[in-house]
Order: structure tokens, then C-alpha cells, then sequence
């Protein structure tokens, strides 16, 4: 395969468990999600507002999700969703990057479903609010929030939670990880 | 092989390699900038981010801070040379000179404090060159480049994807584009300031247009002219004033040579004519002057 069907291939496999997540009505703000196992879609907080949100797959369908855990602090929530025929991320360890790591963002800027934007690790641990990020150097809009991180391997290292200094700043997977057992458990 | 993940790890290892000799030079107010061990006991960084000339520190790979010494700066190649105690850190190695082409991919590797480093990647827009800077040396070669230079990252080295030094990057020279200096500038400048720790550049102090000689009166100079530099502004206090150049002198040639643009007059200023006087000949009310003028050094800012 040449390395372009290659990065086809990987853009492939991060869209299929990517999402949109958005509020109900006309004026509610959208971002993204991602499938993380069966039956739980993660996004950022500032994302799933309130009780009620929808969540878009690729595949057309709309689904009702209901926020099972939200902490603003780590800018993470946890939806409930019938994921039925989705396919659930390949998760890896943010701890296996290094800068200069290749990494891909996919999310729905605009309401674009799927755009995916490509670049390096910039940084590993940028310290904010007593949270670890990762900082790479690839384009955000404001859209991707929510959205996966991914590597050259088309598994999710982060998830994508805002524009810092022009860089894309994401929560690593294993914190991600961490959050969403706390959240089953509470559940 | 998935050859993906093997470029992605290619572009890691390039990072990492490049990282060795990559310091963070703390010579202003909040963030420091980065800066290049470009030989042993030799840092190179950019001009514009040395702020203050006394207590510079640098802080290397290793994460040790070491007191620097400026040996020099010019900014008008956004250039400046400091000397640090380098014993235990390597100096950068360097790609070929002239290997980098449109289109290659490229990293800047950046270190902005004792936090690690960090990194950003793209690729080289154009090369442009010779090229005049806005503050007047000329520069034999520049690349245009297409990524970001985020806070810190001027005076970080631009590396090949082996990691391989292939310039100085830069937000000074093009207005905040990203550019990267070549290694043969960034050489040249380097061994001046280290020997004279600055890089005298001649100036007239005068302001100039060009125009064209109409023939009635470019026809009655031997040789004939038919370019010449109209003077629109003079600096009282200069070479150019105290040799006694006016407001629309229009100035045909300098040592017998004509002057079509600017470029052409910036030539003979070079470091190696400060202090010699010149021949330049003017038309002045239509009628032929020569007008002696000793060139001095441009005053640093």
C-alpha cells in the first residue's frame, strides 16, 4: 500500500468511530465525540450540555444520548447511546507518542462530519488546570472538540479539547480512559 | 511495513536527534526563545528575541542552565552569537549545504525552557534569494517556509528529516512569516561577529527614487546615463548631508559606475567601503555635479 491509501485507510478507521455531538434545537452548538466501547460515546463538557443531546454517526442515523457524567474540570463527559452498528475507537496509551509523532484530527468543524486535519506532536505534557495535555501541531476549528486525536496507526491518543496558542491541545487517552471507569462505576 | 507509522517514527527520531543541540536562550522578558549549539561552546539564535545585552543564560538538553556571554549581533539578518560554557552537550550536525529543495519536509525543533522540547512541521514554500533584508544586508538565499512559528520557536534550528541542521528560523526578517536562513548566512555572519562581534554596514542617510534621465540631458554626460536615483529625503546629519547631497539631486553614478535602483547603490555599501570616499556624480538644475561622499557606518538601532 502507498503511504497515501495508507493515510486513507487510517483517516478511514478514525471516521468510522467519530460523531457529532450536538444539543437539540436550531440554536444548539455541535461538536464531536467518539464511539469509546459499546454503549458509551465520550466528548468534552463544554460540548454535552444539559440532559438532552444527539449524536450523529456517519452513517446517517440520529440517535438520543443522555449525559451519564460530565466534569468541567477535565472538560470530559460521558453519553449514554444505543451504539448499535457502530464501531467502537482502537484505543492506544498517549504515553506510546513522542514529539514529532505523526497525529490526525478528525472532527465536524462547521458541521462538516468528518474533516480531518494532520500534523506532529508539538509537545507532550503541557500542564493546564492541573490537567496533563498533549499539544500538537495540527489545525482546530472550533468543531473538533470532542473529536479523536489520532496516530499513524489509526488508534485515538486523545481527545481534541481546544485551541491553545494556535495549537491543538488534547486530553490523553489514558485520562480518558481513567474518567470513563470512574463514570461507569458511578453510574 | 506499514510505512506510515515508519514516517511517523522517522519524524520522532529526526526530533529527537536535533534536540541535543537544541538550548533555549533566556535573554527576555517572559518566554525564552530557542537557539542552535552550533559549535562547541557557540550558540546561535535570532537578534530580535536578545532583548538585554547582560545576564543571558542558556539552558541546555540537559537541562542545565549556563550564564552566556554576547559575542555580537546584526540585525540586519535577524542574527545574533552568544558564548556559553558547551562542555557535555553536543554541537548540531548539519545536512549538505544546498540539499533543501520546494517541497521538502521540514521541522522546527524548539526549546522554550527546562520543560523539554517541542516541535512543528511543514514544508519549504519557496527560496527566495539574493535577497535584500529591510534593514539592508544582502542575503544570498531565504526559505519561505509553510508551518508555524509558535512563541519561542525564532532562532530554533529548520532540520531536515534526517534532523539535520538546514537553517536558522526566523518571524524577524519577513514580517512574521516563518523563513529560515541558509547555513552558508548564517556561517558568514556567525564567523564576523565572533571576530568583530558586530557587522559594519555603509549608509549614505539619504532617501531615493528612481527615475529615468531624460536623453536631452543624459546625452550630455560622458558616458551617457539613462537611470538614475532622484534624492527625496537627506539626513542633515550624514555621510550624505555633510558631502553636500540636495533634495532632487538626481544621482547618475557612484565611482563611475551608473545606478539604475536602490540595489545597485546598497552594493556599494558594503562592509569593506565604510571610511572610503566616493565619486558621485549628479545632475542638479540639469547641470553635471561631482560630489564627494566618505561613507560611514549605519548607526545600530
Amino acid at each position: 500500500m502507498t503511504l497515501a491509501d495508507q493515510l486513507a485507510a487510517v483517516v478511514a478507521q478514525l471516521r468510522r468511530s467519530t460523531v457529532q455531538v450536538r444539543g437539540r434545537g436550531a440554536a444548539a452548538g455541535s461538536g464531536s465525540g467518539i464511539v469509546w466501547k459499546p454503549g458509551v460515546i465520550v466528548t468534552n463538557a463544554h460540548v454535552a450540555t444539559k440532559g438532552f443531546t444527539l449524536v450523529e454517526p456517519a452513517d446517517g442515523s440520529v440517535r438520543e444520548a443522555r449525559v451519564v457524567a460530565s466534569d468541567p474540570r477535565r472538560d470530559l463527559a460521558v453519553l449514554g447511546v444505543d451504539t448499535t452498528g457502530l464501531t467502537p475507537a482502537d484505543i492506544a496509551p498517549a504515553g506510546t507518542l513522542r514529539v514529532g509523532s505523526l497525529v490526525l484530527a478528525v472532527g465536524n468543524p462547521f458541521g462538516l462530519s468528518g474533516a480531518v486535519t494532520t500534523g506532529i506532536v508539538h509537545k507532550l505534557s503541557e500542564r493546564r488546570r492541573r490537567t496533563r495535555l498533549i499539544l500538537a501541531d495540527v489545525r482546530l476549528l472550533p468543531g473538533n472538540s470532542g473529536g479523536p486525536l489520532g496516530d499513524a496507526a489509526g488508534r485515538v491518543v486523545g481527545v481534541n479539547a481546544m485551541i491553545l496558542r494556535g495549537l491543538a491541545a488534547a486530553i490523553p487517552s489514558d485520562v480518558v480512559e481513567r474518567f470513563v471507569r470512574e463514570a461507569q462505576l458511578a453510574a | 511495513m506499514d510505512t506510515l507509522q515508519v514516517l511517523s517514527d522517522n519524524l520522532a527520531d529526526a526530533v529527537d536527534h536535533a534536540a541535543a543541540w537544541v538550548v533555549a536562550v533566556n535573554a527576555r522578558p517572559r518566554i525564552a526563545a530557542s537557539g542552535v549549539h552550533w559549535r562547541p561552546g557557540v550558540v546561535v539564535t535570532t537578534h530580535h528575541t536578545v532583548r538585554r545585552e547582560e545576564d543571558i543564560t542558556v539552558t541546555l538538553s540537559d537541562g542545565r542552565t549556563v550564564p552566556a556571554t554576547l559575542a555580537g549581533r546584526d540585525a540586519a539578518t535577524d542574527l545574533a552569537v552568544l558564548r556559553i560554557d558547551g562542555s557535555g552537550v553536543p554541537p548540531a550536525s548539519f545536512a549538505e549545504p544546498g540539499s533543501l529543495k520546494v517541497g521538502h519536509v521540514v521541522l522546527q525543533v524548539g526549546r522554550t525552557g527546562s520543560a523539554g522540547h517541542s516541535a512543528s512541521f511543514g514544508v519549504v514554500s519557496t527560496i527566495v534569494g539574493p535577497w535584500r533584508t529591510w534593514r539592508g544586508a544582502e542575503i544570498d538565499q531565504l526559505f519561505q517556509l509553510d508551518l508555524a512559528i509558535h512563541d519561542g520557536f525564532s532562532g530554533s534550528p529548520l532540520v531536515d528529516s534526517q534532523g539535520n541542521v538546514v537553517g536558522l528560523n526566523t518571524s524577524g526578517l519577513l514580517r512574521g512569516t516563518p523563513a529560515a536562513l541558509p547555513l552558508s548566512v548564517v556561517n558568514r555572519v556567525m564567523d564576523a561577529l565572533l571576530a568583530k562581534g558586530r557587522i559594519a554596514r555603509g549608509y549614505l542617510g539619504v532617501g531615493l527614487q528612481p527615475v529615468e534621465v531624460p536623453s536631452a540631458l543624459g546625452g550630455k554626460l560622458d558616458p551617457p546615463r539613462r537611470t538614475g536615483l532622484i534624492v527625496l529625503a537627506v539626513d542633515a546629519d550624514s555621510p550624505g548631508g555633510r558631502g553636500g547631497l540636495q533634495l532632487s539631486d538626481v544621482i547618475v553614478a557612484v565611482d563611475h559606475q551608473s545606478v539604475a535602483d536602490v540595489r545597485d547603490l546598497l552594493a556599494l555599501l558594503a562592509p569593506e567601503r565604510v571610511g572610503s570616499t566616493v565619486a558621485v556624480e549628479v545632475l542638479r538644475g540639469g547641470t553635471p555635479h561631482t560630489i564627494r561622499v566618505t561613507i560611514a557606518e549605519r548607526p545600530t538601532r
